[in-house]
């Protein structure tokens, strides 16, 4: 059991800044919207991750600092975020719809009502 | 999770690319589950897997999908999208190792059995605010998106 690696906080922070880049990359490359906006739930995915990363550190340190079991903080944010991504992606959605109603096509290529 | 990430910007059928999703977030309600973390990994599964993507996969159905397979599916930028991306990860990979002195291996077993109740303490005690303010912001949202998807107004 020795060579078993040890799970610390940074490996879970590598894991939410390899999520956030693959969504990074699916916000700026597809041309599809919904493909877009899933994308950026993808990015609320990671960012959660690193919140509960963070609360679980948290809750190791001694409670002079701020930390002991009570320290839910991130955890509790976490929440907040995912509320907060469930609006965004109704509103989202619904923008989607009405675009879509008005153009018939779902490429993000053909929103270019502003362009000079 | 990553597998799943790389399947849902890569999947030509926005079908395919939402399943991809909710097997990301189900992987992710997991990891919750092993950060000790039950309440939020709940809340994920219900939430998110459960409600957001039902909205996602009702709206794709909306829309029509087989115009879309057929038009070209990666932007006309990816090359600049992809080496920004790179940019931003060799910017995390430098703080990351920068900054590996500041976790140490912490073996603390925090008992998870009312894992729920001191959230529930902290919730409805020092985020009360946060709550309400919550609560309001789905309303709000409620009526946006009420509003955005009608035919006239």
């Amino acid at each position: 059991m020795n060579s078993m690696l040890h799970i610390t906080t940074l490996h879970y922070l590598v894991l939410g800044a390899a999520l956030f880049l693959l969504g990074v990359i699916g916000v700026l490359t597809r041309r599809n919207v919904v493909i877009v906006l899933m994308s950026i739930e993808l990015i609320l995915n990671a960012v959660n991750l690193n919140l509960v990363a963070f609360s679980r550190y948290w809750q190791g340190m001694p409670a002079r600092m701020g930390g002991g079991p009570m320290a839910l903080h991130g955890q509790i944010f976490s929440i907040f975020v995912i509320t907060d991504a469930a609006a965004e992606a109704a509103v989202g959605l619904g923008i989607l719809i009405a675009f879509f109603r008005n153009k018939e096509t779902v490429n993000i290529d053909e929103v270019n009502l502003l362009k000079w | 999770m990553l597998a799943g990430g790389i399947l849902v910007i890569t999947r030509r059928n926005p079908v395919h690319s939402a399943l991809a999703l909710i097997v990301t977030l189900l992987a992710q309600a997991s990891i919750y589950l092993m950060l000790y973390a039950p309440f939020v990994a709940g809340v994920q599964i219900i939430l998110y897997a459960g409600g957001i993507m039902v909205l996602f996969l009702f709206v794709i159905m909306l829309v029509s999908v087989d115009r879309s397979m057929r038009e070209r599916q990666f932007n006309s930028q990816w090359v600049i999208g992809v080496i920004a991306a790179t940019a931003l990860g060799g910017l995390f990979i430098a703080v990351y190792t920068k900054g590996t002195s500041l976790f140490p291996d912490h073996a603390s077993p925090v008992l998870e059995g009312d894992n729920t109740q001191r959230i529930a303490t902290m919730l409805y005690g020092q985020y009360m605010f946060a709550f309400e303010i919550a609560s309001l912001l789905l309303l709000v949202a409620i009526i946006g998106a009420v509003v955005m998807a009608k035919k006239r107004i």
